[in-house]
């Protein structure tokens, strides 16, 4: 077992992990944050996604001590300061945008990366992006009408209903 | 227009709070003190003969609580099926025992033939890979044709040609349906695949059995639809303890559609282990378990027969499906080719005679059940695939030879030839509509652009019918069914006026708390922040049947009105006292019990308070409190309905399909809560362009599955799908339940796989390429392409 240490949410954590403890089961068993989902084994469904250091990544596929050091944003780190739902959050509620909710942390986290690089993506864009994040309730049309919502563009224009 | 958060509005869901910040309680999040941890050793074989299992290395490793194989359940019950299915000419089905886990024979790559249970779950798995299995691998029987005409391969040694059941409906219109076949003008015949699927729902299925040895309560967290079904299926059939020493608790669930109705072994072997341990043992299936082990989906061949005149008026319908049952019967898997299937194939039509025959087979793959739509996508894709080819046939058109064959509105009650009767409906109403919403006038401008840039354009239609809101208990009874199929609702007023609702419905992904609580508030006129919806723990709720096959509202909403109405009731009375009146005279509404004509009045809360505080009131008539349960037990199915069009846009040069749009006009009834239901709609008809475009379950011959993991099996992702186009405007209020209900969770399921092949073959045939006349799903590029080449 080794001891690792990282930030998450804005707080410093550390734990004793084996070198095969994924970022996930760290994050899931070690600090009990569950928000962050397992839906699957071959890191395709995208359930797991955090940010480290500001990039999206499946926590599945990352070990607990290659992050060492780092800093890691959850699901439970997307709220406002006074706990009230983020803007993308907030989007996905609007927008029902999410139905048994297993998929929706890693749909979120990859929301705000996509928007974090691209403030304005096309529906195409918004799709393309999420192509790693496997929703299986949504049928993605609610998904991607919260993502432009997110954003700020007029989502009318691209849904009929 | 809607009450402000009442029926008909589209409230925001209040559940979204905790699946957006984290918050969200899953059976994996669950840790209990103490638990220890199982993993379970599947068979890499399709089928064998257990010879020995050599668990004592597995023993002797670090952390390992127990080690537990076949043999320690052999003296428990099987997993039973939930409906019996005679054959036509009388025979009992074929019920082989399922069993806890694999005795004597494993039966399918993925069958669970032993359990290690350890302090970590690292311990456990590498114990299970030290247990030695003395397997003798025996010929597996995957091809149904084959099963059936190969005496020699059997998947259960006593059961002579695989076959479960061979089921004739309805046997007695046998020779009038051939005869009607004799004297056509025109006959069209259509050989097809419904393709073998995995649900997938995107949390795996887990559980966490945890005995009290102070009290002898066992108590279950699982991942289920369903949890009084496997309560009582755990407690009666398989482990034989008292059903009131289990409680089973499915909390926050990720998604079903089927997958989660039924009881697995895992449930039972974890609880079990409990027990041995005396401390929580907690499993978690990973994905690759779950395709292995997870009841699987269709998988039927089907010959389906259409006999007309030459104007494409429909004569009479035949059919002949084998139905994979897999290897072991999972709990609705008998009734899911048969009363969910059989009696769906009038559809929308008024087709006078039809005859339909399913033989049941097992083979050595994973069992097969209900998955979202269950029988009714097979019935609804056989019958619109066969119309399409026979308009082609006849040259005659799609839309008008569909409308002439619909059941007009005049027509409602309308008795089917296959034993339903159809309560209400408007099927060329939203056929209409579907024209106009998927704007047909305008195809033909945007097939010639299509055409410029080298696509084939094609537009497919399906209309389509479902029968829902199972069921009425004495009916079901008489056709096989072995339980009672009601639903239950307990409301419970607490003394300070708000509410929480007890209900015997399952949410997983459907907002039950959200669309319950506008039910109870529009009916009570109390806030909806004033009511609570329980669900998903039998030490809660009455009892209850559950959510699958779009029942939840139509059966389990009917009964929390049924309680609601009681309410109402008693607070007359208790009203009618505290105001000196009558009872005839209180009138209830917006939350006031009032004298009629007068201004005295009660709140809904004054009443609520003198229930528990009853100073003034009427004791000697009337018991104190306000709490109330119905149970409803429906008059007939619900029938929900419409039509379906698909766009798409064929690379010939490649095969690659891509769907450029998709238009629903659906009748539910009266609709509760118009963002939830469009958003079931959005995400059945994904599944059902999965089905039709990506999706396959394929067993190799040796009954290795060849597609176990998303790298293989092709989940429809974001990139896939179009922007859909959904109206529910043209409904007709169900005329049986109480808020005219028909239920929306499966029909985009039901409706789009033929949409989305007819348009394919409409683009082929656009383009010259006539003679294709079918391709079978999915229509990869790969299956096109070829069918254009050929």
């Amino acid at each position: 077992m080794t001891d690792v240490t990282m930030t998450v949410n804005g707080k410093a954590v550390s734990g004793d992990v084996e070198g095969r403890t994924l970022l996930s089961s760290f994050l899931r068993e070690g600090l009990g944050l569950t928000g962050t989902h397992v839906g699957c084994d071959t890191s395709q469904c995208g359930a797991c996604v955090v940010h480290v250091d500001g990039r999206p990544v499946k926590s599945c596929t990352v070990f607990a001590l290659d992050v060492a050091g780092a800093t890691v944003r959850t699901i439970e780190g997307m709220a406002n300061a006074d706990g009230s739902l983020g803007v993308i959050q907030q989007a996905f509620q609007d927008h029902h945008g999410l139905q048994c909710g297993f998929c929706t942390p890693g749909m979120v986290m990859s929301a705000a990366a996509l928007l974090a690089d691209n403030p304005k993506p096309t529906e195409s864009e918004v799709r393309h992006y999420l192509e790693g994040n496997i929703c299986r309730c949504t049928g993605y049309h609610n998904i991607v009408k919260a993502v432009l919502a997110a954003s700020g563009q007029d989502v009318a224009a691209v849904a009929a209903e | 227009m809607p009450k402000d958060g009442g029926i008909g509005a589209s409230t925001i869901r209040r559940e979204d709070i905790r699946f957006l910040t984290g918050k969200g309680r899953y059976t994996a999040d669950i840790n209990l003190r103490g638990q220890a941890y199982a993993c379970f050793l599947r068979s890499e074989v399709a089928h064998g003969r257990i010879n020995r299992i050599d668990t004592a290395e597995a023993r002797a490793m670090p952390g390992v609580l127990a080690v537990m194989t076949g043999a320690d359940f052999a003296a428990m019950g099987g997993n039973p099926a939930g409906w019996h299915i005679p054959s036509r000419n009388g025979e009992a089905m074929k019920e082989p025992k399922r069993p806890v886990l694999a005795h004597g024979k494993v039966r399918h790559v993925g069958d669970a033939y032993a359990v290690v249970v350890a302090e970590t779950l690292e311990q456990a798995r590498d114990a299970a890979g030290a247990i030695v299995a003395d397997i003798t691998e025996l010929p597996a029987v995957v091809d149904m044709a084959q099963a059936v005409a190969n005496p020699d391969l059997r998947v259960h040694d006593e059961i002579a040609n695989n076959v479960c059941f061979d089921w004739g409906w309805i046997e007695d219109n046998r020779a009038a349906v051939d005869a009607a076949f004799k004297a056509a003008p025109h006959v069209t015949t259509l050989e097809l695949v419904n393709n073998r699927l995995v649900p997938n729902a995107m949390e795996p299925r887990a559980s966490i059995g945890d005995y009290d040895s102070g009290t002898g309560d066992y108590k279950l967290y699982t991942t289920s639809q369903n949890p009084h079904l496997s309560r009582l299926l755990i407690a009666a059939f398989v482990m034989g303890i008292p059903e009131n020493k289990l409680t089973v608790i499915a909390p926050d669930v990720g998604g079903g559609f089927g997958s989660k109705i039924y009881h697995y072994g895992e449930e039972a072997a974890v609880l079990a282990a409990s027990k041995a341990l005396n401390r929580p043992v907690k499993w978690v299936a990973d994905r690759s378990e779950s395709f292995l082990s997870d009841a699987h989906g269709r998988d039927h061949v089907t010959r389906i027969e259409l006999a007309t005149d030459l104007e494409g008026n429909f004569l009479a319908l035949r059919t002949e499906t084998l139905a994979n049952v897999g290897a072991y019967l999972s709990n609705f898997s008998t009734a899911t080719p048969t009363f969910l299937h059989g009696t769906l194939m009038a559809g929308p039509y008024r087709t006078p005679l039809i005859y339909v025959n399913v033989k049941a087979v097992f083979t050595n793959t994973a069992p097969v059940d209900a998955y979202r739509g269950a029988g009714r996508p097979e019935a609804t894709f056989s019958i619109e695939r066969v119309v399409d080819k026979m308009c082609r046939e006849l040259k005659l058109d799609p839309v008008a030879v569909r409308r002439k064959n619909l059941i007009q509105p005049d027509q409602f009650p309308y008795t089917t030839p296959v034993g339903l009767v159809y309560d209400t409906g408007n099927y060329p109403a939203t056929l209409d509509k579907l024209i106009e919403i998927a704007d047909f006038s305008g195809f033909e401008a945007r097939r010639a652009e299509s055409a410029r840039r080298g696509k084939l354009r094609g537009l497919g239609l399906s209309t389509w019918i479902e029968a829902c809101g199972i069921a009425p208990s004495n009916l079901v009874g008489v056709l096989g069914a072995r339980v009672g199929l009601y639903d239950v609702a307990t409301v419970r007023v607490n003394a300070t006026g708000n509410i929480s609702v007890m209900t015997g419905a399952h949410s997983h992904g459907q907002g039950h708390e959200t669309v319950f609580a506008q039910i109870v508030s529009d009916k009570l006129g109390i806030p909806a922040s004033s009511i609570d919806i329980v669900h998903g723990d039998t030490s809660k709720i009455p009892f209850g049947m559950g959510s699958y096959g779009s029942r939840s509202l139509a059966v389990g909403g009917s009964a929390m009105v049924k309680a609601v109405d009681k309410i109402i009731a008693k607070g007359k009375k208790i009203a009618a006292h505290m105001l000196e009146a009558a009872e005839d005279d209180i009138v209830f509404e917006d939350g006031k019990f009032s004298v009629s004509g007068t201004d005295k009045a009660k709140t809904f809360g004054e009443i609520a308070f003198s229930a528990y505080v009853p100073h003034n009131y009427p004791l000697e008539s009337l018991e104190p409190g306000l709490e109330e349960t119905a149970f409803y037990d429906p008059a007939n199915f619900t029938y929900p309905a419409g039509a379906y069009a698909c766009e798409v846009e064929v690379d010939a040069e490649t095969g690659r399909v891509e769907v450029v749009g998709f238009a629903c006009a659906d009748d539910f009834g009266n609709v509760m809560n118009p963002m939830i239901v469009n958003g079931q709609v959005h995400g059945g008809v994904a599944q059902g362009i999965g089905q039709a475009l990506l999706e396959a379950a394929a067993y190799d011959d040796n009954g290795q599955l060849l597609t176990g993991s998303y790298m293989d099996y092709a989940m429809p992702r974001a990139d896939d799908l179009p922007m859909f186009t959904v109206d529910h405007s043209c409904n007709t209020p169900c005329t049986h339940n109480p808020l005219g209900v028909k239920g929306c969770g499966e029909a985009g399921a039901i409706g789009s796989p033929p949409a989305v092949v007819n348009a394919v073959i409409d683009a082929l045939h656009r383009g010259g390429h006539t003679k294709v006349t079918h391709i079978n799903m999915p229509l990869t590029p790969s299956r096109v392409w070829s069918a254009i080449q050929n």
